[in-house]
């Protein structure tokens, strides 16, 4: 995929989501960024309308008072592809799930809640998955002691 | 008949789990009706402590991670940085790079067909494998002193030039390589019960591979052409000419020679890399505190040989990163262990775990 293909589909998103997101890009991605709520509505989009087939990683960053979501999203097998951000409140850190629309999110959804401590609505078995179950903390706060 | 559900545990202490993997078998008669996993055995908190270390200091725990091929990590992992850094790495320490990595694809997939042999009860296949597979070691040991974590890449370039005596050795396994094969395929390919058991076991589609994420060999083995050499090609991969492997079915037979038909692509890829090898240096200049510019973040991912490798680095100006997270390939891949188990018997969630061939040190980090 070309650039030029891909500035078409940022414009194509920016229409239908008007002012409400932000478009920009950093060396290597391009970059939108979009409020908590409108995150499920935003990838349902991408993935339905733009093709947004595969959603290759997802984690969290610690920004103190908020926490910082990233999502990597790939076209397969054209080449296109996207960096999805959003922020939440460190003091409800609550995000929807996205498991209805990539089921690779589960895993990696469980890993967030388990290291970084954001919960997703809507997972139906938001569990840890690397640390045992009576773990007490999110290790990659960095408050973390 | 509904018979009264009881549960089977598999591992963690189990050979066939490859490493420290539980799966609860949930099972109605002999029936699988679900396979829940449980992780994190062999967890180390990788993430956390790259927070703590500087750049260079890194290094050898990415070889930790995927120990079976333990270039391939590496080699994902000093690339983000020089992104991140926007360093150019030398002609030559591309080549030994690609060629490192692309024997650690082979060692990884020898490792593969063996652990999938022994498996399901062909012990032979094993030894034949781990005997083939020690002349890679031989070759890391050569070049690094170190036979499994190497930590022979270096962020901008390569940790030391080969020896004399490395090019004939890599060269004269090449040349055992195709009688190698051979040796596999007239043993196990032919092999009435390993047919049995994988064909048409642990059937996965293509449509589902890419909804779970599945990367690598396992969709390859589901008919999707996707390789990241190809797709997103990094380093110097675009001057190689080589095919990528599919096959249709997505069971565990196609998994099974989607990886040996894997070997000789890598073997030819090698080959043509030793053809161009240039002479000059093998380390460019780096700072030798090393801080990306601050804000900076970058996503970079290669084709392991379980699947896409990413390496997630937030810069926050300082030395150690100030987030570091790795996608795992193992780690999304073992998400369909329960879909394709489910209405199978409970020897095909041993076929299932070895032909998705997780390796647990980076499923488990």
């Amino acid at each position: 995929m070309n650039q030029g293909d891909m500035n078409g589909i940022l414009n194509d998103i920016k229409q239908v989501f008007g002012e409400t997101i932000e478009i920009n890009a950093d060396k290597f991605f391009p970059i939108v960024r979009c409020d908590a709520e409108q995150l499920l509505e935003l990838m349902r989009t991408l993935k339905e309308q733009f093709g947004f087939n595969y959603l290759a990683n997802l984690n969290g960053v610690d920004y103190g008072e908020q926490f910082e979501m990233i999502y990597h999203l790939y076209t397969i097998p054209a080449r296109a592809k996207l960096l999805v951000k959003t922020r939440v409140s460190r003091d409800v850190p609550i995000l929807p799930s996205l498991i209805e629309l990539w089921p690779t999110a589960d895993w990696q959804e469980r890993e967030v809640y388990d290291l970084m401590g954001i919960l997703f609505q809507g997972h139906p078995n938001l569990l840890r998955v690397l640390l045992p179950d009576d773990f007490i903390g999110h290790p990659l706060r960095k408050d973390f002691k | 008949m509904l018979s009264e559900k009881y549960i089977v545990n598999i591992g963690p202490q189990h050979p066939s789990t490859h490493g420290g993997l539980h799966v609860e078998a949930v099972m109605d008669g002999e029936i699988v009706v679900d396979a829940i996993v449980h992780l994190g055995y062999v967890h180390r908190s990788v993430e956390k402590i790259a927070e703590s270390r500087t750049y260079a200091q890194f290094v050898p725990y990415t070889s930790r991670l995927d120990y079976l091929a333990s270039h391939l990590p590496t080699l994902g992992y000093c690339q983000a940085v020089e992104k991140l850094l926007g360093l150019q790495v030398p002609e030559r320490a591309e080549y030994i790079r690609v060629i490192m990595a692309e024997l650690s694809r082979i060692a990884s997939h020898l490792v593969f067909v063996g652990s999938c042999a022994i498996d399901l009860g062909a012990t032979t296949g094993l030894i034949y494998c781990l005997r083939d597979r020690e002349r890679i070691m031989d070759l890391f040991e050569m070049s690094s002193g170190q036979r499994m974590l190497a930590a022979y890449m270096r962020i901008g370039g390569i940790a030391e030039d080969w020896p004399e005596e490395f090019i004939p050795a890599l060269k004269s396994f090449l040349n055992d390589l195709p009688s190698m094969l051979e040796e596999y395929r007239g043993l196990l390919n032919g092999n009435e019960i390993l047919q049995a058991r994988l064909n048409g076991i642990g059937i996965l589609s293509a449509e589902e591979a890419l909804r779970y994420g599945v990367t690598g060999p396992n969709l390859r083995a589901s008919g999707v052409e996707y390789d990241l050499r190809k797709a997103d090609p990094y380093g110097i991969y675009e001057r190689f000419a080589f095919s990528v492997p599919t096959a249709q079915r997505g069971d565990c037979w196609a998994r099974f020679i989607v990886r040996l038909a894997e070997i000789e692509q890598s073997a030819s890829i090698i080959w043509q890399a030793l053809k161009d090898l240039p002479d000059g240096e093998i380390k460019a200049k780096v700072p030798r505190v090393i801080k990306p510019q601050k804000g900076l973040e970058v996503y970079h991912r290669i084709e392991s040989s379980k699947g896409e490798l990413g390496y997630y680095i937030a810069s926050d100006g300082s030395e150690n990163p100030y987030r570091l997270h790795v996608r795992a390939p193992s780690f999304v891949n073992l998400m369909v262990l329960p879909l394709i188990s489910r209405g199978g018997k409970l020897q095909d969630i041993v076929a299932n775990i070895a032909t998705l061939d997780p390796v647990l040190g980076e499923s488990d980090r």
